[in-house]
């Protein structure tokens, strides 16, 4: 792979940094996930509490990496390679400021769910929320890397998740059915699986955007494009 | 963002005004001779400047801290070099002075009207020098008509069509090099053997039955030989002025679909007349006032009549000058004779002279455009 | 490498297996490539990379250049340039040339347009008068020229300069425009009107360029290519290129990665 660096070694330290905070803002958001499962789990409210606050991180560095790149392309007028790159960034982080606020959702539902006894032991959801934390992590590191293969496969776990919230999603439903009143915890429970399984969208796009920006050609949205081609 | 270093301690500061340099040791010394100061302010007309950094023209030496005996060293060799270089452009203004001063003196009240425009009389103690003028400007035009074309096309030649390795091209140029070191005697002796006594027997063979008309001294042959002593310095001026038209010219020129002759003819010879000018006033220069190739090849002593035809001959200033301070029989009748004729023939080359100067400095600024 | 241009476009150039050589050293090729009509083909590369040699040997200016060999095949039109008994006048009649440095004649301005038409021939006054308007306006210059014809080329700015040096060329109704570095003497501002003035020309001319500036390769062209050490690396739409360029080299060279 191309191991040369810029000439101009302060566009290097540029986009190094770039990869820095997009890293960091990955790792905030990965937190959030977690730790909203563990307040989820343990019944811990502070936690839930922390997370939330917690997100004002991840919105502070949203605003940080985009005033980055608008610098990098103003002043460096990036082409190619470095162009897709940044981008790329402009577009994950926003990817990645959605899913720490959907973290935060699943925080609040946690704060509600706890002023009940729950519901039934929960396993699914946390298997969810790793799977989930993973495709993240994932992502972010096929990101850095520019490995389209790592993405691709990032790609193909999002099929397991989905799989994963039918398979809950049912679960609660014969819960409900069962019982009224066990309507008000299962669609926050249900609400929770939700916001994870969006969370795995959002990390299959910056997978998607990995692809593009490694290989040059979109892979999103096959579907319309194919129509555009047959015009 | 870091801000700029402070101005206390950092050298290139622009100048300010005295208050904040105190603290800095090396500029009291500097401003301390005021005197050279003004010098410089007299000299560069930059009294702002002086006063602000002592530097003057050369803004460096407001940084550095010289020593006072370095400083009056350089003083010492700019004023030796004014001083050496005025006393060379006072000598030879000196010497012209007293040349011309000396003629003029001698022979100015002798050139009236009469000097100029009559036929010499008694041996050429008396009369004008007329036929003598007349001959001079024959020849002069007669040898510029022959040495402009050849010589040009020369130059074109070598500048614009042969190829700069080839032996050719350096056989030519060591032929126009070595021509141009040879003394004017032998010119006048090749002149001889080879116009008069072969080219000129050879026409009469052939055109007047062995008559001798061309095979003797002659106008056309005197201007022959002088165009074959002129000819290097035609040459080398034209090439010069050739090679001084930049190379993009001739390249726009051919990427129009200019053929070579084309591009000679319209932009390169155009461009470069006020330098071949140069080297016709060189050569008119030197045709009017060289004696010795026209000995042999068609000057006469005195003529009773004008040459009227290319076979004739002439009278030439320069010979009468040689003639009338060697060859007089009354010395002092003709020495107001031979001073005016001195002065008439300076007059006549700084004329010839300064028409192609003025000529030529026209050229140039009608190509320069309207640029100013 | 070869160029894929567009199937079926009109193709007014076509390079095969060009190779330029001074004395034994060669000094580009072999390449091949095809330009296409009315488009503004951009090449770029480092300093000695061969693109000007390239653009040189589109008008046969190369033949100027003593020691100079071409190779190769250069079709304009399906005519072979360098065929025997091919006049260089004629080709260069055909494809004209702007040169990097501004280089009007010292004459007038009316006379630096009229030039290509004289020297072909053309006597007639009003023909030439007509043919010098069209020029300097397809240039973008009548206006600010045209109560001065008269005056001489060289009072104008460096970038007005550069305007009549590309009416000149035009006012023989070339087919092809060649343009070397046309703008690297300029401020960016004469700069802008003289890319303006390309997107202008290429409605009526087929357009190559030949720039060190990558931007204003991307700013101006829809296909360029990349020369390398004498080589073409890659050609392909400037899109491409500038985006997602298939040849590592030409992505170290875009993106400044390089020496």
């Amino acid at each position: 792979m191309r191991a040369r660096e810029h000439t101009d070694q302060e566009f290097e330290q540029e986009l190094r940094h770039l990869r820095e905070q997009l890293l960091l803002m990955g790792s905030h958001v990965e937190a959030i996930i977690g730790s909203s499962l563990r307040a989820l789990v343990e019944r811990d409210s502070e936690l839930a509490q922390r997370t939330i606050e917690a997100d004002r991180i991840v919105d502070r560095l949203e605003i940080e990496i985009d005033g980055l790149c608008l610098q990098i392309l103003a002043r460096r007028q990036p082409v190619a390679s470095d162009l897709r790159f940044v981008t790329m960034v402009l577009k994950a982080v926003t990817d990645l400021e959605r899913m720490g606020d959907l973290g935060v959702n699943i925080s609040e539902r946690v704060l509600e769910l706890n002023s009940e006894l729950p519901l039934k032991p929960y396993v699914d959801l946390p298997r969810m929320a790793d799977e989930t934390q993973m495709m993240l992590r994932e992502a972010l590191d096929a990101f850095v890397a520019k490995d389209a293969d790592r993405a691709r496969r990032v790609i193909d776990r999002d099929q397991m998740i989905d799989d994963l919230y039918a398979q809950i999603f049912r679960e609660l439903l014969t819960y409900m059915m069962e019982e009224a009143k066990n309507v008000y915890r299962a669609t926050r429970l249900q609400s929770i699986a939700k916001y994870l399984e969006r969370i795995a969208d959002h990390a299959t796009n910056l997978a998607e955007m990995v692809v593009f920006m490694v290989k040059g050609s979109d892979i999103r949205h096959p579907d319309s494009r194919d129509q555009n081609e047959k015009n | 963002m870091k801000r700029p270093a402070s101005r206390v301690g950092s050298p290139p500061a622009p100048p300010t005004g005295a208050s904040g340099r105190t603290t800095h040791p090396a500029r009291p010394a500097l401003r301390a001779p005021s005197s050279p100061a003004a010098d410089h302010r007299g000299r560069f007309g930059e009294a702002e400047r002086s006063e602000r950094g002592g530097g003057g023209r050369w803004g460096a030496e407001g940084r550095s801290e010289p020593s006072q005996g370095s400083h009056h060293s350089s003083r010492l060799g700019d004023v030796a070099l004014a001083l050496g270089t005025g006393l060379a452009v006072a000598l030879v203004l000196l010497i012209v002075v007293v040349i011309l001063g000396d003629v003029v003196y001698n022979g100015a009240a002798h050139m009236t009207l009469g000097f100029l425009t009559q036929a010499p009389r008694d041996g050429m103690t008396a009369g004008g020098i007329f036929p003598a003028i007349f001959g001079t400007v024959a020849l002069v035009v007669l040898m510029t008509l022959a040495v402009l074309p050849a010589g040009v096309a020369t130059a074109i030649y070598l500048s614009e069509y042969a190829n700069p390795g080839s032996r050719f091209t350096r056989l030519v140029r060591v032929a126009v090099n070595n021509l141009a070191g040879v003394p004017s005697i032998v010119f006048g002796l090749f002149g001889l053997g080879f116009f008069v006594q072969f080219v000129g027997a050879g026409i009469d063979r052939a055109l007047y039955g062995g008559q001798r008309v061309f095979g003797q001294p002659a106008l056309v042959w005197a201007a022959l030989t002088m165009s074959v002593l002129t000819l290097p310095v035609v040459i080398v001026a034209t090439e010069e002025a050739l090679s001084a038209v930049p190379r993009e010219l001739r390249l726009a020129s051919a990427a129009l679909g200019a053929s070579r002759l084309q591009t000679i003819v319209r932009v390169v010879l155009p461009q470069a007349l006020p330098g071949i000018l140069t080297g016709a006033i060189l050569a008119i220069s030197r045709g009017a006032g060289e004696v010795a190739p026209i000995l042999f090849t068609g000057v006469a002593y005195y003529l009773p009549k004008l040459p009227r035809s290319l076979h004739d001959q002439f009278m030439q200033l320069g010979y009468h000058v040689y003639v009338l301070s060697t060859q007089s029989p009354d010395v002092d009748a003709t020495r107001p004779i031979l001073y005016a004729t001195v002065l008439v023939l300076l007059l006549l080359t700084f004329a010839l002279n300064a028409t192609a100067v003025v000529v030529r400095s026209r050229m140039r600024r009608r190509l320069a455009g309207a640029n100013s | 490498m070869n160029g894929d241009s567009n199937l079926g476009a009109a193709i007014s150039l076509s390079v095969r297996d060009l190779v330029v050589s001074y004395g034994d050293k060669r000094a580009m090729g072999p390449v091949t490539m095809e330009i296409e009509q009315k488009r503004v083909t951009a090449l770029i590369g480092p300093s000695g990379c061969g693109k000007s040699t390239f653009l040189r040997s589109l008008n046969r200016m190369n033949d100027l250049v003593l020691g100079c060999r071409v190779e190769g095949d250069v079709r304009l039109d399906g005519q072979a340039i360098y065929g025997p008994g091919v006049d260089p006048v004629e080709v260069r009649r055909r494809v004209g040339m702007v040169f990097q440095k501004s280089n009007p004649f010292p004459k007038t301005i009316f006379d630096n347009v009229a030039y290509g038409l004289r020297i072909g021939g053309m006597r007639d006054r009003a023909e030439i008068t007509g043919r010098v308007e069209r020029a300097l306006g397809r240039a973008a210059l009548w206006n600010e020229v045209k109560d001065r014809l008269g005056e001489s080329a060289l009072g104008l700015s460096g970038g007005q300069q550069q305007r009549l040096c590309i009416a000149r060329a035009l006012a023989v109704e070339p087919e092809v425009l060649l343009m070397d570095e046309p703008a690297s003497a300029l401020d960016p501002i004469a700069t802008a009107h003289i890319e303006e003035l390309i997107h202008e020309l290429v409605r009526d001319y087929t357009v190559v360029i030949v720039t060190h500036n990558m931007q204003q390769a991307a700013r101006v062209s829809d296909y360029t290519a990349f020369f390398y050490m004498g080589d073409l690396v890659e050609f392909a739409t400037t899109d491409a290129i500038f985006t997602h360029p298939s040849q590592s080299r030409t992505e170290d060279y875009v993106t400044g990665r390089f020496g």
